[in-house]
């Protein structure tokens, strides 16, 4: 391991993170942040992320009379009377003696001393980090000019909520649709995906380009079930889908309505008139009852005045209930509950994406019919756990559900009323975890933030996003400068519960790996077979 | 009183050491005006003691008598001393070096040796591969800077390293370089930096 030497540590503390002074024939502008660098301090070797570079003179008149005029003087000066400081946030320590090398990398409890030689992180000082790709082990993506594999740990990944943020455009989804491909292919839970833009299911699109890529159906088969919202547009997008998702109007409960307040348009006495009136006509009916409600006739003006609702609020309620009954997934009577089915896909270990075909970017829709089927299918398995635990069995197969635009359900105001809020809260108590996808983390209830495991973020440029996405991390401003300066696609900070540090990779390539999802599909059918020829 | 190694070849022997102490010695040349130039590299002595000519003089061989003007009816500077030929006896040209290392058995060493030349012993001017193995090391620089307070210290230190310059094949490498090595040096003090910079600038 002979990696160019970078300079000497020469200050620092445990909080804040040490400084390297640079050698002098090491050019600051190869130095990025969010890279990794090695500090061989005395005993320890420590694993750091360098979060700030910075040019630094030992004269004051440097920066009031720049030699620049000459190129040959600047040379000289830079490095000498100007030099290049790196400012580096120890992540791991690993000992240095066989017993360290045997425990594995540790959290960082000291600093290097005083001139420890720092230098770049090898391909195998990271994968010391990162393990290989194995039965757990999956791989996302690479260190910054790596080859080495970081490598996510998604058994573990999915014992609590994650998060994949970034601006638009960045490359949430392609991850999101390789995190998922992965946690199907380890097995480390079955999946049900709400897919808001029909980019999951069958087929997601390239950017402008209009180029296609394989979606989870094709790359996995059997194992992913598409239902639809929408039959008549997926079968016009030539997506064969396994069932039609209709909500019938006993299935909404007023704490949906309550969601939807602002896309509905209802006003708080409205929102209050619904419960009021759910009470009234029971919770299965109440929906119905509203939306035949004449308020010309003289029994309803009756009913009305009795539960203390003003005309007015009726009015803005039928508007908004209107506007809901408009949505052609929402009938009066279900043909057949999808509940039961996604659930019993979901119970055979089949990945449901459910496509929202036409309603695609509706958020009225995309509330509606998540919280909906997400609290039904959420008791189920508090059921079932619960069973489990009374008879001592085998609880069901973990289960993550995926969300795009998750500030709809986990918004400081909706969250304490939608079953993603509680989902959040209570971890994985009854084997279900959130994979949130979001565009504006700062949106998202700082709680519900700081429940979340482990937490991918691409780029984002507003500060308030920032910093909710870094909510309860050590070491914040650190990072913060870390993430501003991502690249605006494709690379990504991941830190939290399943990673041993906080690291910055570039995105696997999506197109690339199709083949190696392939083999790794074949290497576990013939173990698969291998198995049954043994026991069978 | 222990022998000299035989110089190498090519290293001419151009002056005899006439006072010497720790810092410095001072040289007479064996010819009038044929001063090394200043800031090269010269050794005196046995083992070979280093120095760098910071500061040339040519006066009257008589302290007491100062040369009188002698050309108004020649024809040239040269015609002066063919019509004058006691000048060169009269006349004498001394240096003083610098002394900046010395030879301790086979390696070299960039600091005071632990005495200085004999008086009398033959000074020669360094051959250019004696003065690019001297200068790999820039340490002597630091001598330089702060051992004269009698000479343009700041003159010598970029004459000696132009001329070293001329003896390493990548000149601008060695420079910057030297340069490099200056900075920490005269810290604080940015324009006697810029000064010696720009009179070594390639
Ligand atoms: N892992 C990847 N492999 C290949 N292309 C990618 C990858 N990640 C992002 N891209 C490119 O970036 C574009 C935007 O990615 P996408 O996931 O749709 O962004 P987001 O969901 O954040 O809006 C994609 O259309 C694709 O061209
Ligand atoms: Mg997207």
């Amino acid at each position: 391991m002979t990696a160019d030497r970078l300079g000497i540590v020469v200050a620092g503390s445990l909080t804040g993170g040490v400084e390297v002074k640079l050698d002098c024939d090491v050019s600051v502008e190869e130095r990025a942040v969010g890279r990794y660098v090695v500090i061989e301090g005395q005993k320890l070797r420590f694993l750091g992320m360098v979060t700030d570079v910075s040019l630094e003179t030992i004269d004051d008149e440097i920066t009031s009379m720049p030699p620049v005029s000459d190129e040959f003087i600047a040379q000289v000066i830079s490095g000498t009377s100007t030099y290049g400081k790196l400012h580096v946030l120890p992540m791991l320590a690993i000992g240095g003696d066989a017993m360290g090398l045997l425990d594995g990398p540790k959290t960082v409890k000291t600093v290097p001393a005083h001139f420890s030689r720092v230098r770049e992180a090898t391909e195998q000082d990271i994968e010391v980090v990162f393990g290989k790709e194995d039965e757990r082990h999956f791989y996302v993506g690479n260190p910054l000019d790596m080859e080495t594999k970081v490598c996510l740990d998604l058994p573990l990944f999915v014992t609590r909520c994650n998060g994949v943020f970034g601006k638009s455009g960045t490359g949430k989804t392609f991850l999101t649709r390789l995190l998922l491909i992965g946690i199907i292919q380890k097995g480390a839970a079955v999946n049900l995906v709400f897919d808001m833009h029909n980019e999951y299911g069958w087929k997601g699109s390239f950017e402008g380009a209009g180029r296609e890529v394989k979606a989870l159906k094709q790359i996995l088969g059997s194992r992913v079930a598409v239902f639809t919202l929408d039959e008549e547009s997926s079968r016009r997008r030539k997506v064969s889908t396994d069932a039609v998702v209709e909500i019938g109007y006993d299935e909404v409960e007023p704490e949906d309505v309550e969601l939807l307040r602002q896309t509905l348009n209802l006003t708080q006495p409205a929102v209050e008139a619904v419960y009021a009136l759910a009470r009234e006509f029971g919770a299965r009916n109440w929906l119905k009852r509203c939306l035949e409600m004449d308020t010309g006739d003289e029994a309803t003006k009756a009913l009305l005045d009795r539960l203390h609702i003003h005309e007015q609020s009726v009015r803005n309620l039928r508007r908004g209930l209107d506007k809901l009954a408009r949505l052609g997934f929402l009938t009066p009577k279900a043909r057949e509950s999808s509940v039961k089915r996604i659930l019993d896909y979901l119970g055979r270990g089949i990945n449901v994406v459910l496509e929202f075909g036409k309603y695609k970017g509706d958020s009225t829709a995309n509330v509606l019919v998540a919280n909906t089927l997400t609290r039904r299918i959420h008791d189920q398995y508090r059921r079932w756990t619960e069973q489990a635990q009374g008879e001592g069995a085998a609880p069901p197969q973990p289960l993550v559900i995926t969300i795009e635009e998750a500030h709809l359900f986990l918004n400081h105001e909706v969250m304490d009323q939608t079953i993603f809020g509680t989902i959040a809260r209570e971890m994985r108590k009854y084997n279900v975890t959130l994979l949130i996808v979001d565009q504006r983390p700062s949106g998202i209830d700082e709680e519900v933030m700081s429940q979340i495991g482990t937490r991918i973020t691409y780029r984002l440029d507003n500060e308030r996003d920032i910093d909710n996405v870094l909510t309860g991390v050590s070491n914040k401003g650190e990072l913060k400068t870390v993430l501003a300066k991502l690249e605006p696609k494709q690379q990504s900070l991941i830190f939290g519960h399943a990673v041993p540090m906080p690291i910055v990779i570039r995105t696997r390539d999506y197109e690339k790996s199709y083949q190696e999802f392939a083999e790794a599909a074949e290497i576990k059918r013939k173990a698969e077979n291998l198995a049954a020829d043994l026991w069978g | 009183m222990s022998t000299n190694p035989p110089p190498q070849p090519s290293s001419t022997r151009i002056a005899e050491v006439i006072e010497a102490r720790s810092g410095e010695f001072t040289a007479e040349c064996y010819q009038l005006h044929q001063a090394p130039p200043l800031g090269s590299l010269v050794k005196a002595g046995s083992p070979d003691v280093f120095g760098v000519v910071c500061d040339t003089v040519t006066e009257s061989v008589d302290p007491g008598r100062r040369p009188l003007a002698r050309g108004q009816d020649a024809a040239d500077e040269a015609d002066v001393y063919l019509q004058n030929p006691q000048l060169s006896k009269l006349l004498r040209t001394t240096f003083r070096a610098l002394v900046v290392g010395h030879r301790e058995g086979e390696t070299l060493r960039h600091y005071l040796p632990p005495q200085p030349p004999h008086v009398h012993s033959f000074v020669y001017l360094c051959p250019p591969d004696e003065v690019r193995a001297f200068t790999q090391s820039l340490d002597f620089l630091s001598i330089l800077m702060f051992s004269a307070e009698r000479a343009p210290v700041d003159e010598v230190v970029a004459a000696c390293l132009r001329q070293a310059a001329q003896a390493h094949p990548d000149r601008k490498l060695f420079l910057v370089g030297a340069g490099k090595t200056l900075a920490p040096l005269l810290r604080g003090e940015l324009a006697r930096l810029n000064t010696i910079l720009t009179r070594i600038r390639p």
